[in-house]
């Protein structure tokens, strides 16, 4: 579960640490992506193990699209651009979350007898359920690839050097918005990677993101923001807290430590484990 | 140019009266019930804006963890009351205090954090309150407190036959928040948060007690948003940790600010005439379908006005903005 978190976190964590805004929809963004996987298996039957890498392919234009059409404009904002950025970012997990609900109702819906829902496998004794365990795998897939691909190839470059100085990178004929725009595709493909492996096991209901949503921005604050390598760590502590918790406290009280966790961290390091500036 | 700051406050005081004078007169005229009920949200949540304006605003710590002390005002006043017998107006200072006092604690270690640290951290903060109300036993857990009717009195707060001390009260709460807000607009503290807020760093090192009028705003803050807190406990007679601190308070103690002009006078006031409404008719009109119509019009709107004016609707009617008369 806690690479899990990690994976809903890094996506965050590269929009952040490339534009320096925090995309409070991105909760939102993972329900899409969990629906997205629900209908594809609803009508095609794809299992969403399948469907993920389709998912993310949506959710990677879908980010783009979000980003040409509403994120660009809230970046021009001169004054109070904090504020803009958030509220922009919160109005449009609102209307994602109303849309949800008038399209999709307020039902809860899971997807049955996927591949990978209810099994459990043993490893050396240890019961492992089996969607877990799978996401645990794209997981870390999934940030050695995004690793690779920051600091290896051209487009990775560019993305570092846009986010050290927009106005450089101009003259040298980089598009900012075309790298920004690739950042929020990015950056939704993970979320979107991540919704599709949690829908083979998770109720997909319109307010699904909101529940995680704040534990992603937790994630990736207790790594620092701008840093994958945080997001990473962090999702892992976030998991093993969790897991902790769940131990000594009742269920509904689980997030209460991660949460705690979460701001004694900041308390000691106001820039998270692994964050820079 | 003292002159003119001092002749724009004069303006806004004689402007603030005459705006309360009017609405205090509007129960006169405006009878329905629904009608008023919405005039009384409007006028709690013009108050409340004001009062997170105050840290948001003017100090630049944006929180969007208030929720916290508008629910621990609710819950001071009810406990006390439920439990033990104390009068709702005692409850209310008692809330006030609370919440100053941990908006206080909560500051030590906050008010090191900087940006997008601060925001999470006061959400963050907001919810584990949510989460332990959620599992106290004593407080009512997650079935809440049902305020038990006991007459129709203004010593117990409570209104059976007619909704106006209601309004009245709300009022008197805004306007309450609104000169509080006049008051410190031009005090020490009033520039000294602004100086925080424009740049930190300068302001410490021209000898500006950055930490203690972050403090002292904090404090302020959230007295007033925990006393709001209590009059909602007496107004809706019922609470549970989600109806009154949930994060969607924090959200709508924060948007009119936002909508109407944040670090302003009259963005709050502006914003929640405005908004509340708005909310309320959307709601009326669409909610009941429950299929979210409300949620889209809703969320439109803030992502059209954040984009469109991103120093709120203030700004339409200032002249070539002289950012200077503030300073």
């Amino acid at each position: 579960m806690g690479l899990l978190y990690g994976l809903i976190a890094v996506g965050l964590a590269l929009i952040f640490g490339l534009m320096d805004v925090t995309n409070f929809a991105h909760g939102e963004f993972l329900m899409i992506a969990m629906y997205l996987s629900f209908f594809l298996f609803a009508f095609f039957a794809i299992d969403p193990l399948l469907s993920a890498p389709l998912v993310a392919a949506g959710l990677f234009i879908f980010g783009a699209v979000i980003y040409l059409l509403i994120v660009r404009f809230a970046m021009r904002a001169k004054a109070n651009a904090g504020m803009v950025q958030i509220f922009t970012t919160f109005g449009l997990a609102i209307v994602m979350r109303g849309l949800a609900q008038f399209f999709f109702t307020p039902d809860y819906r899971s997807i049955p007898q996927s591949w990978l829902g209810g099994k459990t496998i043993s490893i050396g004794g240890i019961f492992l359920p089996e969607p877990q365990l799978v996401g645990a795998l794209v997981s870390i897939a999934a940030f050695a690839g995004l690793y690779f691909f920051i600091h290896r190839t051209d487009f990775g470059r560019a993305i570092e050097a846009t986010r050290e100085d927009p106005g450089a990178v101009a003259l040298v004929g980089i598009d900012k918005n075309r790298v920004f725009a690739f950042g929020w595709g990015l950056g939704a493909a993970l979320v979107g990677l991540a919704g599709a492996i949690m829908a083979s096991f998770f109720y997909i209901y319109p307010d699904v993101g909101a529940s995680f949503a704040l534990i992603a921005y937790v994630t990736v604050a207790l790594g620092g923001f701008g840093s994958v390598f945080g997001a990473f760590a962090g999702g892992i502590i976030v998991g093993l807290v969790e897991a902790t918790t769940a131990l000594v406290l009742p269920p509904s009280l689980k997030s209460v430590g991660i949460y705690a966790v979460y701001l004694l961290v900041v308390f000691i390091r106001p820039r998270g484990l692994f964050g820079s500036i | 140019m003292d002159k003119d700051f001092a002749a724009r406050r004069r303006r806004d005081l004689i402007i603030a009266a005459v705006l309360a004078a009017i609405a205090a007169l509007t129960p006169l005229f405006v009878k329905d019930v629904v009608v008023q009920n919405i005039l009384i949200l409007t006028l709690m949540y013009a108050g409340l804006s004001q009062s997170w304006n105050i840290l948001s605003g003017y100090c630049g710590q944006i929180s969007l963890g208030h929720a916290l002390y508008f629910g621990l005002g609710a819950y001071t006043t009810e406990l006390l009351f439920t439990k033990f017998g104390v009068l709702p107006w005692f409850g209310m200072l008692a809330g006030g205090v609370v919440s100053a006092l941990i908006a206080m604690g909560l500051g030590y270690p906050f008010f090191r954090l900087r940006g997008h640290y601060f925001v999470i951290a006061t959400i963050v903060i907001a919810e584990i309150g949510l989460l332990l109300f959620h599992n106290w036993e004593w407080a009512g857990a997650a079935m809440g407190i049902t305020i038990p009717i006991r007459g129709d009195s203004w010593l117990k707060f409570q209104f059976l036959r007619t909704k106006l001390p209601y309004f009245y009260f709300a009022l008197a709460l805004c306007c309450l928040a609104w000169f509080v807000t006049w008051w410190l607009e031009n005090s020490k503290w009033g520039f000294w948060w602004r100086a925080v807020k424009d740049n930190p760093d300068a302001a410490e090192s021209l000898g500006v007690d950055v930490f203690n009028s972050k403090m002292g705003a904090a404090a302020v803050s959230a007295f007033l948003v925990a006393v709001g807190g209590s009059f909602y406990a007496q107004f809706v007679s019922y609470i549970d940790p989600e109806s009154v601190m949930g994060f969607q308070f924090s959200l709508l103690m924060a948007l009119p600010a936002v909508l109407g002009g944040i670090g302003t006078l009259w963005g709050p006031v502006l914003g929640a005439a405005i908004l509340i409404p708005l909310t309320e008719l959307t709601r009326f009109k669409f909610g009941g379908s429950g299929r979210g119509v409300d949620l889209i019009v809703y969320g439109t709107l803030i992502v059209l006005i954040s984009l469109a004016l991103p120093r709120g609707l203030l700004s339409l009617f200032s002249r070539p903005k002289k950012t200077g008369a503030a300073r």
